[in-house]
């Protein structure tokens, strides 16, 4: 039998798919090759999102420059996060890393609370919906779709194609063997920490077309962001990829049959119990 | 003449409520023991390198079980509390026997937990029609309404909770103790730095680490159940999931987990430092007291990660013995052996 509302949950998700996606780029990046958790990456995401709302709604800058400024701003943080709190640490328990990125979550959310106060903010814009034979699709999303497929196409060519490129993924493969080699293992993590700064700030900006902002808003995404870049298996970007749309399509086909916590329940324990499974992600080929 | 110190440590902490100290004192100085009491049990299994970032989760299955329980079928949370608990322990054991059997560490072990955290607040807020969802719930008020009530656990003078939870903070003191001078801290110090070998020593890795976290997660479900009856209000955002979870770990690294006074000092910190933040910029900058909270914590991870109760610690002990060589100084929380996955 052929369920219409069933379709339009499964292509919503799709489309859902593609945010998460775009989420979870920059995380997994900065995971593969620093190997470092920022428990704070959704909070890199906030800021981007502030810095559209502070240019476009406050001093009235237009989107299309507005925009680029939220990549520029998060990349500026990326930098200083690996800078200031990842390298002092970086060769004491990887889980340091991750609880020192957990106070700079609190200090963030702190931060954007005594700046701009707890109130939901939006950059009054309203994409349209979009209408095919009574199948509603959100622009936004189908937007965020395109751009994160865009985003995975250039981060390849970026990985594959350029110098520096290469040097990540060479870092990323053996870091101690590459500094021996002459590559400066330093400057490399100081430039993925900002490209994936940068891709929280692409995520940013689709996000604040479809969301408004407000001091928690890295709390809503943020757990699912890490569960996809661990399920794709970390640093593996096609695999996050593909998980991204995995769990988009149990969230969205979840919240179509019972409700959207427990999709999000459901998507949560699968998550548990694949580590269990394949802790090292379910797209991993053993070597 | 420890052993006096600690007593007279004690005669103060009973003598403070008989002294008539001010509501809001009283009321600060319960959160603390609470707070500590939650952080110890925290650092039971978090100085093994068993990071959990869930401990959350148990707050809120231990609470919001003894909460339904009373509210829908009037059972008495004297039986409430026991099943909680028993609900707290299942959910560890779903997670930690599997996890450890599958030498899931690190990282890894982190995030599963961090899932688990989210599991139960999501669940209790789908569950909105008994729990209230993300409103939060109240605990019924006994009836006929009275002002000590033990069947209820519901008191109006705050002297009672400041014993219980005095009562339960010494309780985990001396389950702290208990394990810090066990045989199983010595095989959890060796396999935190080395699961294949310390397991090629006989030692049984999944036991030893099952065991403490069941541990760990019975007493931070306890804990949980003293925050919900002392304030008689639930909420899933307070007891569960990534923030008060992150919370707890901060608190215990803070004041030092190595140690077995350094969560309370690390809850009395964190809640002093916020409440003295809170009162001194009023209404201002909201979210300035916070957001020097964060920065503080981040500084302290990277220059203190054995916390104040640890640096003091060291620094005492290289005093007292300037000539011996200072003291070993495993400076950093243990790592959870190498993670796994690069493979």
């Amino acid at each position: 039998m052929f369920d219409f509302f069933l379709l339009e949950a499964v292509i919503n998700g799709l489309l859902f798919g593609g945010v998460l996606a775009l989420l979870s780029l920059g995380l997994n990046l900065v995971f593969g090759v620093v190997d470092v958790v920022w428990i704070a990456y959704s909070e890199v995401v906030m800021v981007g999102m502030y810095v559209i709302y502070t240019l476009h709604v406050m001093l009235g800058w237009p989107l299309v420059f507005a925009a680029p400024m939220a990549l520029v701003g998060s990349g500026i943080v990326g930098v200083l996060v690996h800078r200031l709190i990842i390298e002092p640490i970086l060769d004491t328990p990887p889980i340091n890393q991750l609880l020192a990125t957990g106070g700079l979550l609190f200090f963030l959310q702190s931060l954007a609370t005594l700046i701009y106060g707890s109130q939901f903010r939006n950059i009054g814009l309203s994409l349209p919906t979009l209408e095919f034979h009574e199948l509603y699709i959100s622009f936004a999303r189908l937007l965020a779709f395109g751009v994160a497929v865009l985003g995975m196409a250039g981060l390849y060519l970026f990985l594959s194609r350029t110098y520096v490129g290469t040097a990540i993924r060479a870092v990323a493969q053996d870091r101690q063997v590459m500094g021996l080699m002459g590559v400066d293992t330093r400057t490399v993590y100081l430039i993925t920490s900002a490209v994936g700064g940068a891709l929280a700030g692409l995520a940013a900006v689709l996000l604040v077309l479809q969301q408004d902002v407000h001091p928690f808003i890295g709390l809503t995404f943020g757990p699912i962001t890490f569960m996809i870049c661990v399920l794709g298996g970390l640093g593996n970007l096609l695999g996050g990829f593909v998980a991204a749309f995995v769990i988009s399509q149990v969230i969205s086909i979840g919240s179509f049959y019972v409700s959207t916590e427990l999709s999000y329940v459901i998507a949560f324990v699968l998550f548990i119990v694949a580590m269990f499974i394949r802790p090292e992600g379910l797209f991993h080929r053993r070597s | 003449m420890k052993r006096w110190l600690q007593l007279a440590g004690l005669a103060v902490l009973v003598a403070v409520p008989l002294l008539h100290p001010p509501l809001y004192f009283l009321h600060l100085a319960i959160l603390v023991l609470i707070w500590g009491m939650i952080g110890t049990a925290w650092s039971c299994m978090g100085r093994f390198g068993l990071v959990s970032l869930g401990h959350g989760g148990f707050l809120g299955a231990g609470i919001y079980t003894v909460a339904l329980l009373w509210n829908l079928y009037g059972l008495t949370p004297w039986l409430g509390i026991p099943i909680g608990i028993a609900l707290s322990l299942l959910l560890a054991l779903a997670i930690g026997l599997p996890a450890f059997r599958f030498r899931v560490v690190g990282h890894y072990f982190a995030l599963i937990t961090l899932a688990l955290g989210e599991v139960v607040r999501l669940s209790i807020i789908a569950a909105r029609d008994v729990t209230g969802g993300s409103l939060g719930m109240t605990p019924n008020r006994v009836q006929p309404p009275t002002d000590v009530s033990w069947y209820a656990l519901q008191f109006a003078d705050k002297k009672y909770f400041y014993f219980i939870a005095l009562g339960c903070w010494l309780f985990s003191l001396w389950v702290w103790q208990r394990i810090d001078r066990s045989m199983s801290r010595a095989a959890l110090e060796a396999i935190s730095e080395d699961e294949v070998a310390a397991a090629s020593l006989g030692i049984h890795v999944t036991r030893q680490k099952l065991r403490v976290t069941l541990i760990s997660a019975a007493l931070t479900s306890v804990g949980g159940m003293l925050l919900g009856l002392y304030n008689q209000y639930l909420n899933p955002e307070s007891l569960a999931g990534i923030g008060i979870s992150l919370e707890i770990v901060f608190a215990a690294i803070v004041g030092g987990m190595y140690s077995a006074p350094g969560p309370i000092i690390g809850a009395l910190l964190t809640i002093g430092f916020r409440e003295g933040l809170r009162t001194y910029f009023g209404v201002h900058l909201i979210g300035m007291a916070e957001t020097i909270y964060g920065l503080l914590l981040i500084v302290f991870i990277i220059f203190m990660p054995r916390g104040i109760y640890g640096a003091i610690e060291t620094l005492l002990r290289r005093r007292a013995a300037p000539s011996a060589r200072p003291p070993a100084a495993p400076t950093a929380p243990r790592p959870g052996p190498a993670t796994p996955g690069h493979g």
